[in-house]
């Protein structure tokens, strides 16, 4: 008689090979950077001002079925980051601002990505900018068209809390400290809503 | 002569010239109330919006410099809002004609400088905040009165349409400033020189 253990073993064997053959092709999910975009718009006085990251990339585990297994990445490059004024734009890669020499990246990595409705979902996560890291919740609404994803959503934050705009530019009369985040993400490879 | 006298003598001159001129015999008719305040308010304020965009301009990127940006595009819209009244008021209330000896006095050159002068002013009034707000517009900064009311564009937002802008802004207030030296320095040869009495129409006055 064999050893009950060995008969468990061929079990989960055979188990986990049955869900690797159900699982998605998670690891040929990507960003089409191309059709995507980042931008975060300012307020200076009252004036708003918009700006967007030419340069960032994202790494995507999302399963539409199991949310709570996905996870969801993205780097940025803090150089890229242009208000479309030739001016300020030559201010933003120093020490007050982002830092670039110092800090090229910006990054943000879920912790938990939640349903709360058709095609609605939260995902919770660390936003790592100069340096300092906050917890961020980032609603964010899926829509498919043929084969990709697009992510789109919004979330504010505050700049001071990432020291962006320091010394006399932490005045937040001059620079409002909060920033709206906007992106939208357009993604191939997600299986079906 | 005794010293009080004197300077009686002197207060006369500078605010009766006319009477110290033979060839002039009418005093010309001063300009309403309201046109002198509106002369005076935005010959003032434009004066002082010439300044400060003159001192702005030179300042390095800063904190300082954004918030003197934003006070004189708030300046430069309350001032055209003026100008829209002053203007009104101008057609409304056409001010009192160049008594005729005057004007037969001034040289035909004179007379076309005369007008000539104050309609490119006018035209002025408008072109140099419109020329301001179009290019604050298609930079990608929208006027935010006073941080609180946002102005429309009325051009669409474009790094080359600012590009193509951003000089003329400054080149009609530099006319601007030119036609207001002009303007100063010909309000002041009639009064020193021509002793016509011109000056006292913008002043207000007995009589």
């Amino acid at each position: 008689m064999t050893p009950r253990p060995f008969y468990r073993h061929i079990a989960l064997t055979l188990a986990s090979v049955a869900c690797l053959a159900g699982t998605p092709a998670l690891a040929q999910q990507k960003l089409i950077a191309e059709s995507s975009e980042i931008a975060f718009v300012s307020r200076q006085m009252g004036v708003p001002v918009e700006g967007r990251f030419k340069k960032f990339d994202a790494q995507v585990a999302f399963d539409p079925a199991r949310p709570a297994t996905s996870k969801v990445a993205f780097t940025v490059d803090t150089g890229s980051a242009t208000l479309g004024v030739r001016e300020t734009d030559a201010e933003l890669p120093k020490a007050v601002w982002f830092n670039v020499p110092k800090f090229p990246q910006a990054t943000f990595a879920s912790s938990a990505i939640k349903a709360v409705g058709a095609g609605q979902y939260e995902v919770a996560g660390k936003l790592g900018i100069k340096g300092m890291t906050q917890d961020v919740v980032v609603p964010v609404t899926l829509t498919q068209t043929g084969a990709t994803t697009t992510a789109a959503g919004s979330f504010v934050i505050k700049r001071l809390a990432f020291k962006i705009g320091e010394n006399e530019w932490a005045d937040t009369s001059m620079v409002a400290d909060e920033v709206q985040v906007k992106f939208k993400l357009v993604l191939a490879g997600v299986s079906k809503l | 002569m005794n010293a009080m006298a004197l300077v009686h003598k002197a207060r006369i001159q500078f605010f009766c010239p006319y009477s110290m001129n033979p060839n002039i015999t009418q005093r010309p008719a001063r300009y309403a109330a309201t046109a002198m305040a509106l002369h005076w308010g935005l010959g003032l304020a434009i004066v002082a919006m010439l300044g400060m965009g003159w001192y702005m301009t030179g300042l390095p990127f800063s904190p300082q410099r954004l918030k003197l940006y934003n006070w004189h595009k708030w300046a430069g819209m309350a001032v055209l809002a003026l100008s829209v009244l002053r203007m009104a008021w101008r057609l409304i209330k056409k001010p009192p004609a160049l008594p005729a000896d005057m004007q037969s006095a001034m040289p035909r050159w004179q007379q076309w400088l005369h007008h000539g002068a104050h309609h490119l002013m006018y035209a002025l009034f408008f072109i140099v905040p419109l020329l301001g707000w179009a290019y604050s517009s298609a930079a990608g900064f929208p006027i935010v009165f006073l941080g609180l009311v946002q102005l429309p564009d009325f051009v669409p937002v474009s790094p080359a349409l600012a590009d193509a802008l951003k000089p003329w802004h400054g080149l009609a207030a530099y006319a601007l400033a030119v036609l207001v030296l002009l303007h100063v320095a010909a309000a002041l040869k009639h009064h020193f020189i021509d002793r016509d009495g011109l000056m006292a129409r913008m002043l207000p006055g007995r009589g």
